[in-house]
């Protein structure tokens, strides 16, 4: 299976190709996010309609990382 | 019959504020209102507290007011922060006017510098390179307008003012008359809004429907009010509809996108034609927000005079009839320097500014 480099809040983490960011994270075993209000939080749904699963990638905050692909070099931040 | 110094009617932003500044000078206060408190127009602005130098007298207003503003920059609720407007030129031609809107700023007191090219990137990075540079009034702010109305209403009540959840049905000869057939005697001041027509039908009141949209959290994407400069074209313009490029970074992050202008809908449906247009219009000056999410949509109305400024003072005709009305997409910047022309005319005292511009007499339409 190919694997890919991503970058979770700073840790380099070889995952498969394909998989989803949620499942990326999941398998970081890292804490999943936590809310604005300090709240811990993860994936609900796992099909882009809860919104409990919304990191930062690339750049850009507030993706739902259920709906997105992991790709070689992304930058992924749990709490932006 | 309950009695009482001044009765108003409406508690909007305006209501709210005649009754704030009418109990502060010993006035005995009712203020009428069946909704929300802020719920009309008040809940739908942007909140952006703004001096507009494209007419005297409405700048004239919009500066006592933002004094006035000063005394409640503290006041949690309200969410003040002074983040700033950034006016932003798209053309040497825009770039070129700045210097007369400065100097016309200046006259009244209101400080804007005049930015290039390279500054206004180093103030918003995310703007759409190849702009020719803006305007930067630093002191301005922005607001949560229903959290100013209820903080208004709350101190007139902790000096005696009386809530009445209904509606006014009739102006009488003593006073109003509320849903439940309850008479109240005293002034009236009729602070209604675009509903100004139902009670005082003599005033022209026109609605303009807005659009705003707000986003998700992204801090730190902008950092002022941002407005093309073009902006008090469609503000000021009379055409059907229009859209110009507006957004507020609000203090959660959250950016709102607005504005649209729109005569003649009279629902609050959301158009997604018109949700549409504006939003093209702001990705041409800030690409990146057609990557974020949008959370939420909603309208809201504009009350529009006969000539665009507001109604503040005696209803001709009437004695014990006043009005305070009509303060288009200005209303909560000037809600509290409208408050004091009216209740100090009210009281008989001259006006800090000149009062005439807004003389109801000027738009009574002809029987
Ligand atoms: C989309 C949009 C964006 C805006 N952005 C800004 C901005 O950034 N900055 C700015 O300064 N201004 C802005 N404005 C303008 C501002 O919102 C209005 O000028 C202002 O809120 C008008 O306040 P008001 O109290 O007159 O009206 P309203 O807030 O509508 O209050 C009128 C009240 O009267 C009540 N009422 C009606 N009939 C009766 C009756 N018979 N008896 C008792 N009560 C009655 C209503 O229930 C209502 O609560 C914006 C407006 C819109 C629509
Ligand atoms: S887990 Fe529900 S939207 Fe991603």
């Amino acid at each position: 299976m190919t694997q890919v480099r991503i970058n979770i809040d700073g840790h380099a983490l070889d995952v498969p190709a394909g998989i989803s960011v949620a499942a990326a994270i999941a398998q970081s075993q890292r804490p999943f996010r936590r809310s604005v209000s300090g709240h811990m939080r993860a994936p609900f749904c796992g099909m882009g309609i809860c919104f409990e699963c919304r990191v930062q990638i690339d750049g850009i905050a507030q993706q739902r990382s259920c709906m997105v692909s992991v790709r070689d070099g992304m930058q992924v931040v749990t709490d932006g | 019959m309950k009695s009482y110094d001044l009765i108003i009617v409406g508690a909007g932003i305006i209501g709210t504020a005649c009754a704030d500044y009418a109990s502060q000078q010993g006035l005995r206060v009712a203020i009428v209102e069946p909704g929300p408190i802020g719920g009309g127009a008040t809940a739908a602005a942007m909140g952006h507290l703004v001096a507009m130098d494209d007419d005297p007298a409405e700048l004239a207003l919009a500066n006592y007011s933002l004094g006035l503003w000063e005394d409640f920059t503290q006041v949690a609720q309200i969410e003040y922060n002074r983040c700033g407007t950034l006016w932003v030129a798209s053309s040497d031609a825009e770039y070129a006017h700045i210097p007369e809107k400065i100097a016309r700023l200046a006259a009244v007191g209101v400080q804007a510098e005049l930015i290039d090219g390279e500054q206004l990137y180093r103030l918003e990075p995310a703007l759409q390179r190849g702009l020719a540079g803006g305007m930067h009034v630093a002191r301005e702010a922005v607001v949560y307008p229903p959290g100013m109305a209820r903080h208004l209403l709350d101190r007139a009540r902790a000096r005696g003012a009386l809530l009445y959840s209904q509606r006014v049905t009739a102006i009488t000869q003593q006073g109003v008359q509320l849903d439940d057939q309850t008479s109240l005697a005293g002034s009236v001041l009729v602070a209604t809004g675009c509903a100004l027509p139902e009670l005082l039908p003599q005033l022209p009141m026109r609605a303009r429907k807005g659009h705003l949209v707000i986003t998700d959290r992204y801090p730190g994407l902008i950092h002022h009010q941002l407005l093309e400069l073009g902006y008090a074209d469609s503000a000021h313009g009379d055409a059907d509809s229009s859209v110009a490029f507006n957004v507020q970074p609000r203090p959660t992050g959250q950016i709102l996108i607005g504005s649209s202008r729109e005569y003649g809908s009279e629902t609050s449906q959301v158009s997604m034609p018109m949700i549409q247009r504006m939003l093209e219009r702001t990705f041409r000056y800030l690409p990146a927000l057609r990557q974020l999410d949008a959370l939420r949509i909603w309208t809201g109305f504009r009350p529009v005079s006969a000539d665009g400024l507001p109604y503040l003072g005696r209803v001709p005709e009437h004695t014990n009839v006043w009005v305070a009305a009509g303060h288009e997409g200005l209303g909560i910047t000037t809600s509290l320097g409208s408050a004091r022309l009216v209740i100090d005319q009210w009281l008989g005292r001259a006006a800090a500014i000149d009062a005439r511009p807004y003389d109801p007499a000027r738009a009574v339409a002809c029987v």
